[in-house]
């Protein structure tokens, strides 16, 4: 059973900002941000076909400055935060913003797409996420799975957590935490838990994870060194409450059980640079996709730390509990870890790989140079799997 | 004529026969005779047959035969007539002499006989009276003789009578005298007699005395018996007697055996005293034993154990030889003694003699060896708890002659006690202390790397003048921490003093199997210790010690990166390098050749250990390139995030951290070099140092072209470098490296650019910005190609940092070429 051939699409600039269209759940849809200082920048919304293989892409203007980090709603299509680097008088400040796509950005797909080119409409600002007082944004979460009210933005060393009004037309912030410590501390990711009822939040700052209870605001678990070298990005796994991944610059892909924060549970070594995003897979969390400055995508098979015993497909009561199933794991017989497929369809450095909201067995990956690559599960696992 | 015709027909052998037959036909022996012939033939024309029948004969010769053969047959038969005739007549001669020489002789018996009865008359006559004279001298001498008899028959009696009543008497003196073994004779004779008379009052009497006499006897037997205080020989004596004196014999192999133990005891307790470390109770006690052991002690090897007290383990009060030679010669002897002694009464006594019934040799024996048993059971444990207590592996020598001693001593109960499972317990604790020695051993080597590594680690942290100073002094050593400190002297000596140490380590393990010691021939040591012991678990898992050990050190270190100076991480991958190219198989050829070692078990092959050698080498390079990676990239990431690229001055200089870059790159070079060859690398072009940046220029055309770009043409932008990276081979950043320094070197620059192009990738840079990043790579550039292997991997990541500052420049206005160059050189 040949898997199908990746399919490439090229941007015409520098980026590094992908997400999945998180509230989308029927199209495969991405949403890319580029970055050039020179002229205006865009986002792509990459369509993906499946049927057909192939890409449909529409524009829009972001005019404001380069993307460094795009966040989609998870309850509205059409709305969508952005980290943007602003330069005004030589000088270069990051901001954030919450973006709505023109309504009819779709019916600009219908035409040729010289014309959408050619005429490329731009976003619709909602708010400024203003933190000014708090320094440069690295980014913005969305609340997971939640009606698109609330998000938090990292800046520097504060996180602030965001109230939207009037369909997001207004932010407030309605409250902050402070990160404490010698030097200059700055957030440099975050992850926004989908648990506990979306009450915890994961940050990264140079090499220790933290997390934090927002209805207190406060630190609640510290893994200090967490990796060797900066921490560059985190993931929640979407199905067992307590694990955690991150990735950072010794090349390392660490998992984490929270409540044992001495050592990590697993640790992956595949990458031979910086590896700068790690994902879960949204429904099969043995899946984990990291992406590397060594110009690799890899895709792994973290049996024994999955929710998922292997070669079963879980009830819904299960997944509920993954704490539960721990037992059943380690009681299961040899589970392999191993890397499925290694990806080199890139020749520049990766820096972010999302898997589509819609098709559970598909992900795009995105490197330095523009170019963005969609793959798909290997027929043969994902049958393993579903079987 | 027929008949003489026919007779003279026969021949040869055959005709000497017939004479005689015919001849016994006259005497009338003819029975015999005519039965044979009846068997032989009925034939008529048989010319000796009885049934001859001439005109039969004469008739078939006729009808058959010519006429020739009838003249010759007529002249054989005349002939054989002829012969037969003077056969008759020399017979009829001879027989007529011997008729009357016989006659003759009759007459002559005929006188003799005559004179012979008139002298047997005489005598008859003679004989006669003779019996007549005796019988009348017994008739007067019968009264006395009977008399006589009985007289002497009184004697007889009134001298046992005479023993048995001063039997008492004597048997007292006996007593008095002590000498029990008389009294003991006396009484056995007696016994019987009195046994049998008892019933007369007066023997009654004698008897109860003598039964008085000797209870008190045996009761003064027993309690000497019981005091101990009497050497073994009075004691085997004492039992003899008890023996004899019809005691039961288990009660005396029991009460022999407890009083044995009692005092073997008190030779086992003094031994614990020894153990337990008491100097002064232990000396006092010392001398107590010493009194009691056998003179055996005297002959034994004890000569060296005093000298050997003196020098060693003050830890210990006596050291192990001294410890072990008591052992044997006060407890081992007195064991032995006991054992041939209880042999001699119990065992081969009993079957000789008629005072035991059957079953007693078995009794005795099994008593003897579960006696033997327990004693030496204790006394084993007494023996290994001191073994345990031999930690320090100073000298093997001692250990070893004491382990010798003890089981050769040991050989002495297997001769006296076959059946014994006494030796094969000790060769057993002697195996156990030689494996626990064995890993002591183990261990020792395993602290002795540590520290020396502690020794380099210290030798590597003290200042030296210069990375590359030629070392003068030398010496070095790990202890030798003053000295001043290359590398390679350090990797040499270290080492050596490691090969050494196995070395010594081998020769005092190779002391067990040494030809004058008792045990060496036992197939353990012979086989097992040689190849599981020595080979696998003390030199094997001494290699593998080193290799972990090693690998360890990349991954404790792996988090922090700075626990271990990179230095030793060179040193010791170089070390481990060594161990794989020669010093393992020159280690293990070693052990095998000492211990000729035959290896009936599977043992790990040189090549395993060679593998793991080398992987913990590699890793330990790998880790060191990461290491030092890491410790250039971190400045160079420090410089890029901590300055404010937009709002630079123009460069005029080349930053001082790239001068430093340089500077560290050099000093590992250096550092490298001195443990590493220089491997290969790709041909230089002729002047590498000059070379301008093409890509800076390309990336000038690049932005030339992005300003008509279109968005409709994806893919473009980047177009050219785009193709570059189609052309050149992907590069993998933290990769594994080979063992040269061109191979080293490439990582460590790889690493540190490719940091420094992720960095610049995260910044915005202002016009000056961009040019500073253009001065200072071409300031590696002119540095650092002389490093690597191939000078385009650093061409390439530099035109990579140049191209993506020069993307990330809000005013990209590249600085001239020959602006960079001067301000290069003048830095």
């Amino acid at each position: 059973m040949e898997d199908d051939a990746p399919v490439i699409y090229g941007l015409e600039f520098q980026a590094r900002a992908l997400t999945a269209q998180t509230a989308e759940t029927d199209a495969i849809r991405f949403l890319v941000g580029t970055q050039s200082l020179k002229f205006d920048n865009q986002i792509h919304i990459i369509d993906f076909d499946d049927e057909n293989n192939i890409i449909n892409k529409n524009v829009l203007l972001h005019q404001a400055g380069e993307i460094w980090h795009i966040g989609a709603s998870p309850a509205d299509k059409a709305v969508l935060t952005t980290c943007y680097n602003k330069t005004s008088d030589s000088r270069v400040v990051s901001c954030a913003a919450v973006w709505r796509m023109p309504c009819d950005w779709e019916t600009g797909s219908n035409d040729s797409p010289d014309d959408s080119a050619h005429n490329p409409q731009t976003l619709e600002l909602l708010c400024h996420l203003d933190d000014s007082p708090h320094g440069n944004a690295a980014c913005v979460l969305w609340e997971p799975m939640g009606d698109g009210k609330r998000v938090i933005s990292l800046a520097d060393n504060h996180a602030l957590l965001w109230d939207l009004h009037e369909s997001s037309t207004q932010a407030k912030v309605s409250s902050t935490a402070t990160l404490e410590g010698k030097g200059q501390l700055k957030f440099t990711s975050g992850k926004w838990s989908p648990h506990h009822n979306c009450s915890q939040l994961a940050t990264a700052n140079d090499t220790a994870i933290r997390g934090w209870d927002l209805r207190t605001m406060s630190q609640i678990y510290c893994i200090e060194n967490a990796h060797g070298q900066l921490v560059r990005d985190l993931d929640f796994n979407p199905n067992r409450q307590y694990y955690l991944s991150s990735c950072g610059d010794d090349c390392k892909v660490k998992f984490w059980d929270v409540r044992n924060v001495q050592e990590p549970v697993k640790t992956l070594e595949e990458h031979s640079h910086w590896v700068w995003s790690v994902r879960y897979n949204h429904s099969h969390d043995q899946l984990v996709l990291t992406a590397s400055s060594d110009s690799r995508l890899i895709l792994s098979n973290m049996v024994s730390i999955s929710s998922e015993p292997f070669g079963h497909l879980v009830d819904d009561e299960e997944l509920s509990e993954g704490e539960d199933n721990h037992q059943e794991d380690k009681s299961k017989e040899p589970l392999k870890d191993s890397v499925v497929s290694t990806y080199e369809e890139h020749e520049d450095s990766v820096y972010a790989a999302e898997w589509s909201s819609a098709d559970p067995w598909l992900f795009a990956s995105l490197s330095y140079d523009g170019r963005l690559v969609i793959n798909r599960v290997p027929r043969a696992l994902k049958y393993r799997i579903l079987l | 004529m027929d008949t003489e015709a026919v007779v003279s027909e026969d021949s040869g052998p055959d005709r000497k026969r017939r004479v005689h037959g015919m001849l016994k036909l006259y005497y009338g022996l003819n029975e015999e005779g005519k039965a044979e012939e009846e068997a032989q033939s009925l034939d008529p024309c048989d010319i000796n047959g009885p049934h001859f029948d001439p005109e039969h004969f004469l008739n078939k010769l006729r009808r058959e035969c010519s006429l020739a053969e009838l003249m010759d047959q007529e002249t054989c038969m005349v002939k054989q007539i002829r012969s037969l005739d003077s056969d008759m007549q020399t017979l009829v001669y001879e027989n007529y002499n011997k008729f009357i020489s016989a006659t003759d002789t009759i007459r002559k018996m005929k006188n003799d006989f005559k004179k012979m009865e008139d002298e047997m008359d005489c005598l008859s006559a003679n004989m006669s009276a003779i019996t007549d004279f005796s019988a009348r001298i017994s008739g007067t001498l019968q009264d006395q003789h009977a008399q006589i008899t009985k007289l002497s028959g009184v004697h007889t009696l009134l001298r046992k009578l005479q023993f048995l009543f001063e039997l008492p008497a004597r048997l007292n003196k006996c007593l008095e005298m002590q000498a029990y073994a008389q009294a003991v004779r006396s009484h056995r004779l007696a016994r019987c007699v009195l046994q049998q008379y008892s019933h007369l009052p007066s023997f009654k009497g004698i008897q109860d005395d003598c039964h008085a006499i000797m209870d008190k006897l045996a009761q003064e037997l027993r309690q000497k018996f019981r005091d101990g205080g009497s050497s073994a020989k009075d004691l085997s004596e004492c039992v003899e007697l008890l023996l004899q004196l019809d005691e039961p014999a288990e009660e005396l192999c029991d009460k022999f055996l407890s009083h044995a133990r009692s005092r073997l005891e008190s030779d086992l307790q003094g031994l614990e005293a020894e153990i337990r470390p008491y100097p002064s109770a232990s000396a006092v006690k010392d001398a107590s034993v010493r009194r009691l052991s056998s003179p055996a002690s005297t002959g034994s090897p004890a000569a060296s154990s005093p000298k050997a007290s003196a020098i060693f383990s003050p830890s210990s009060n006596t050291d192990i030889l001294e410890f072990i030679d008591r052992g044997c010669n006060e407890f081992v002897s007195s064991l032995c003694l006991v054992i041939t002694s209880y042999q001699e009464l119990f065992v081969s006594h009993a079957q000789t003699g008629e005072l035991a019934s059957k079953n007693i040799p078995q009794m005795a024996n099994a008593k003897l060896h579960a006696f033997v048993d327990d004693l030496a059971a204790r006394y084993f444990s007494l023996v290994e708890r001191r073994i345990q207590e031999e930690k320090g592996v100073g000298d093997n020598s001692l250990l070893v002659r004491a382990l010798d001693r003890f089981h050769r001593r040991l050989q002495a109960v297997t001769k006296l006690l076959p059946g014994s499972s006494v030796p094969s317990k000790g060769t057993e604790i002697v195996i156990r202390a030689a494996t626990e020695r064995v890993k002591q051993y183990l261990a020792a080597l395993q602290s002795f790397y540590m520290d020396s590594l502690t020794d380099v680690r210290q030798a590597l942290a003290t200042p030296r003048l210069s990375v590359a100073s030629a070392s003068v002094g030398g010496g070095g050593g790990p202890s030798g921490r003053d000295g001043p400190n290359s590398l390679p002297e350090l990797l040499s000596s270290l080492s050596a003093s490691i090969l050494n140490q196995i070395k010594s380590v081998l020769a005092s393990v190779h002391l067990f199997t040494a030809k004058d010691i008792t045990f060496s021939n036992k197939p353990y040591f012979k086989g097992e210790f040689c190849s599981q012991g020595v080979r696998e678990s003390l030199v094997v898992s001494f290699i593998k010690f080193i290799c972990q050990s090693s690998r360890q050190f990349c991954e404790s270190a792996g988090d922090k990166g700075g626990s271990t100076p990179p230095a030793l991480l060179l040193l010791l991958s170089r070390l481990c390098l060594d161990y794989e190219t020669s010093t393992i198989s020159y280690i293990l050829t070693l052990t095998d050749e000492q211990f000729l070692v035959q290896h009936h078990s599977p043992v790990t092959p040189v090549t395993t250990l060679c593998t793991e050698a080398r992987e913990a080498a590699q890793k330990l390079l790998n880790h060191y390139v990461k290491v030092q990676g890491l410790i250039i990239s971190q400045m160079l990431r420090k410089s890029v995030e901590t300055r404010d690229w937009v709002n630079t001055i123009e460069p005029r200089n080349v930053r001082a951290v790239m001068k430093r870059v340089v500077e560290d790159t050099t000093s590992i070079d250096v550092q490298v070099g001195l443990l590493y060859e220089e491997g290969v690398r790709k041909a230089h072009s002729s002047d590498s140092s000059k070379r301008t940046f093409s890509v800076y220029s390309s990336s000038r055309q690049q932005v030339r072209y992005a300003a008509s770009y279109t968005p409709s043409a994806p893919m473009d932008t980047n177009l050219l470098s785009n193709i570059h990276k189609l052309f050149s081979e992907r590069i993998d950043i933290f990769s594994s490296v080979e063992f040269n320094k061109v191979s080293v070197m490439t990582g460590i620059i790889k690493i540190s650019l490719k940091t420094f192009l992720e960095c610049v990738r995260l910044r915005t840079f202002g016009r000056y910005g961009l040019q500073q990043i253009q001065v200072d790579c071409h300031y590696l550039q002119m540095y650092l190609w002389r490093f690597v292997s191939d000078e385009n991997l650093v061409h390439f990541l530099l035109d990579e940092i140049v191209g993506s500052s020069a993307h990330r420049c809000l005013d990209p206005a590249p600085m001239e070429q020959s602006v960079i160059e001067v301000i290069c050189e003048r830095g």
